[in-house]
């Protein structure tokens, strides 16, 4: 065989092995924490969606919520050979090895709604999340607007001590508050993320505001735990959405039912489609080889009873929320 | 009733008080009641009504200790029943729900008392399975969403009302009156009180102590299952990740400050009640008093300390005062 005829052999070769990839056909690994709350759940089948809309191969692990299955996916998937990794990382360290084979074998990973480690910065081609900070003054806003220039007395419905989302929504509803002087937080209380916890801290707010009569508004870190208060004021004969403003985050299915029945009056939406503009940043990469900014925020949509929430409800029912 | 209140109650009364005084301090309406709606209306009735399951949970608990064991799984039996019942409620009728609740209460129970009672196994280890596994169970059944229903019967358990009293507080009561009927109305108490100061003695006396134990188990699991159903009944839904979670904990706390022991023997289920009151007293009081969130469990592991010290008997100050008090009582 002359040097000429294996040349043209392995470019037909090459050409052949570069087809399928030009048709599209990716293969993208997900490595998913587990099933921890509804919103994860929704995650998972939001990706798939997108997955078959875009006619992407995506195989996804679950990983009970341990950080050693995670690993051994993305092991799994770099032997695979897969176009690209999406790792929802269910701790912010200890991924530098992991990461590192897989960069060595040339394999992008995307991280899907939570960061790592600024020291691995390297490591991984774009993040996907959402900026909860913004959330919280995405709320603020929303609340400063509504209430114009009367005078209103907020309850704080928070997230879990010490979770970083919680301290963020706070911070940001708090900094988009500092503007008006007639919004001041009266009282503000952990509620654990639970709809039980936030109706029993609504409870206690209402007993302690003067049956309610005091209070203008509600913030609270989650929808779930505004659910729970919307039945605590409607107990206490209160009319949350009416006497009461109520403003949440998430956009969970059950918040709009809320929104339906006239008793929930705004919720920020945590975007169950983070797959969907990695997806887009991965095939941009590998097609035209552009590099995305390190960091994709998604958007955090505000919702509210004129946003007809009869429809977002019907789109949301069925993600496993 | 005698039997049902013994004198040694003193310092958890005494603690009652104090935290109800210090609760009124905190929020001047306190004591504060209305009817809203046909239902008595509080901060009294919230801390009767949120502590219905950990007292519930309590009856069960205290002659599951009083035998010397302990049951970790209620928080996880609680999640699985109150996921059973949201998942039946919109398409069968209130007694069927209850039953399959109920009944799931009770297999939990009769697993967790034939690892303890038949296979010897110790308590602390047999129930931490199902702990670990029944919320896994619970959140197959809701396939990790948070069921909702709208039945409004079951709803009526959690926010309903009989004569203005909350239904929950009805049935914790109506759950005390039984367990002490059956258990201080006859021998049982006794016999399992005999089981958990000496088993090996009491079985050579006659006392059918592994008969005993699953009886006790069983029953924390049925206690466990009314708690889970009325927990998923009073935010309309059943939440298998959160439901119940760290409640077995809060359980076995109201009963060691009720003043039964860990090693066994002796029990008293109005003081386990009153234990379970007395925490809910405290949560509701810090919920109250707007502090920060960041102090909660600080302020709660200082007041459990404090109201665990007033029992000490090896505290001479307390202790002695409680002496005198007892002895000037007629």
């Amino acid at each position: 065989m002359t040097l000429k005829a294996l040349f043209a052999a392995s470019a037909t070769a090459a050409l052949l092995l570069a087809l399928p990839a030009n048709a599209a056909e990716l293969t993208v690994g997900f490595s998913q924490i587990g099933s921890e709350s509804g919103w994860r759940a929704a995650e998972t089948s939001v990706s798939k969606q997108e997955a078959t809309k875009r006619k992407v191969n995506l195989k996804i692990a679950d990983a009970q919520q341990k950080q050693e299955n995670q690993i051994k996916a993305i092991r799994s998937f770099i032997a695979q050979n897969v176009d690209a990794i999406f790792l929802a990382p269910v701790v912010s360290t200890g991924w530098d090895a992991v990461l590192k084979e897989a960069k060595e074998a040339k394999i992008p990973v995307v991280l899907l709604d939570r960061d790592i480690d600024p020291s691995g910065k390297d490591l991984y081609l774009t993040a996907v999340t959402s900026d909860s900070v913004h959330e919280g003054a995405v709320a603020g806003d929303w609340l400063a607007k509504t209430v114009g220039d009367k005078a209103c007395n907020i309850v704080e419905l928070q997230g879990t001590v010490g979770a970083s989302v919680a301290a963020n929504r706070k911070k940001g509803f708090d900094t988009a508050i500092a503007k008006h002087a007639n919004l001041k937080i009266v009282r503000s209380q952990t509620g654990d993320f639970t709809r039980a916890k936030g109706k029993e801290v609504m409870e206690s707010f209402i007993k302690a505001e003067g049956g309610g009569k005091n209070i203008c508004a509600v913030y609270a870190h989650n929808d779930d735990m505004m659910v729970g208060a919307i039945q605590a004021m409607k107990e206490a004969g209160l009319k949350p959405g009416k006497d009461i403003l109520t403003v949440s985050i998430d956009a969970v299915p059950d918040i709009f039912k809320a929104m339906v029945a006239g008793e929930a009056n705004a919720t920020v939406e945590l975007t169950p489609n983070m797959a969907g503009p990695a997806f887009d940043a991965v095939a941009a990469f590998k097609e035209k080889g552009t590099v995305p900014p390190k960091w994709i925020q998604t958007e955090s949509r505000l919702l509210t009873a004129t946003d007809n929430p009869q429809k977002e409800y019907d789109s949301k029912k069925g993600l496993g929320y | 009733m005698t039997m049902l209140l013994p004198r040694r109650g003193l310092a958890q009364i005494l603690a009652l008080i104090v935290i109800l005084a210090v609760d009124r301090v905190v929020s001047p309406q306190f004591f504060d009641l209305r009817l809203q709606d046909g239902r008595l209306f509080g901060s009294l009735i919230d801390v009767l009504n949120r502590g219905t399951p950990v007292a519930l949970l309590s009856l069960g608990m205290v002659l599951v200790i009083a035998t010397r064991g302990i049951d970790l799984s209620v928080g996880a039996v609680m999640a699985i029943c109150g996921a059973i019942a949201a998942s039946l409620a919109d398409s069968h009728s209130l007694p069927v729900v209850l039953a399959a609740a109920l009944g799931a209460g009770l297999v939990c129970g009769l697993w967790n008392g034939f690892l303890v009672a038949v296979l010897g196994m110790q308590p602390i280890v047999a129930t931490l399975i199902l702990m670990v596994a029944g919320r896994g169970i619970a959140q197959l059944i809701t396939e990790g969403r948070i069921v909702t229903f709208t039945s409004p019967d079951l709803v009526w358990l959690g926010n309903g009302a009989i004569l203005g009293v909350p239904v929950p507080i009805a049935i914790a009561l109506g759950m005390l009156i039984l367990t002490g009927a059956v258990v201080r109305g006859s021998a049982l108490g006794l016999l399992i009180e005999a089981t958990g100061g000496n088993a090996r003695a009491s079985e050579l006396a006659g006392v059918g102590t592994r008969a005993m134990i699953l009886a006790v188990y069983v029953w924390c699991g049925v206690c466990a299952a009314l708690a889970g159903v009325i927990a998923a009944a009073d935010i309309m839904g059943a939440d298998a990740n959160n439901a119940g979670l760290w409640l077995e904990l809060d359980a076995i706390l109201a009963v060691v400050i009720g003043g039964t022991s860990l090693f066994g023997g002796r029990f008293s289920l109005v003081l386990a009640v009153l234990g379970a009151l007395i925490i809910q007293t405290m949560n509701t009081g810090i919920l109250l008093s707007g502090y920060p969130p960041e102090f909660n469990l600080l302020v709660k592991a200082v007041v459990v300390l404090a109201v665990l010290l007033l029992q000490s008997p090896k505290l001479p100050g307390f202790a002695g005062i409680m002496a005198r008090l007892r002895r000037t009582k007629p």
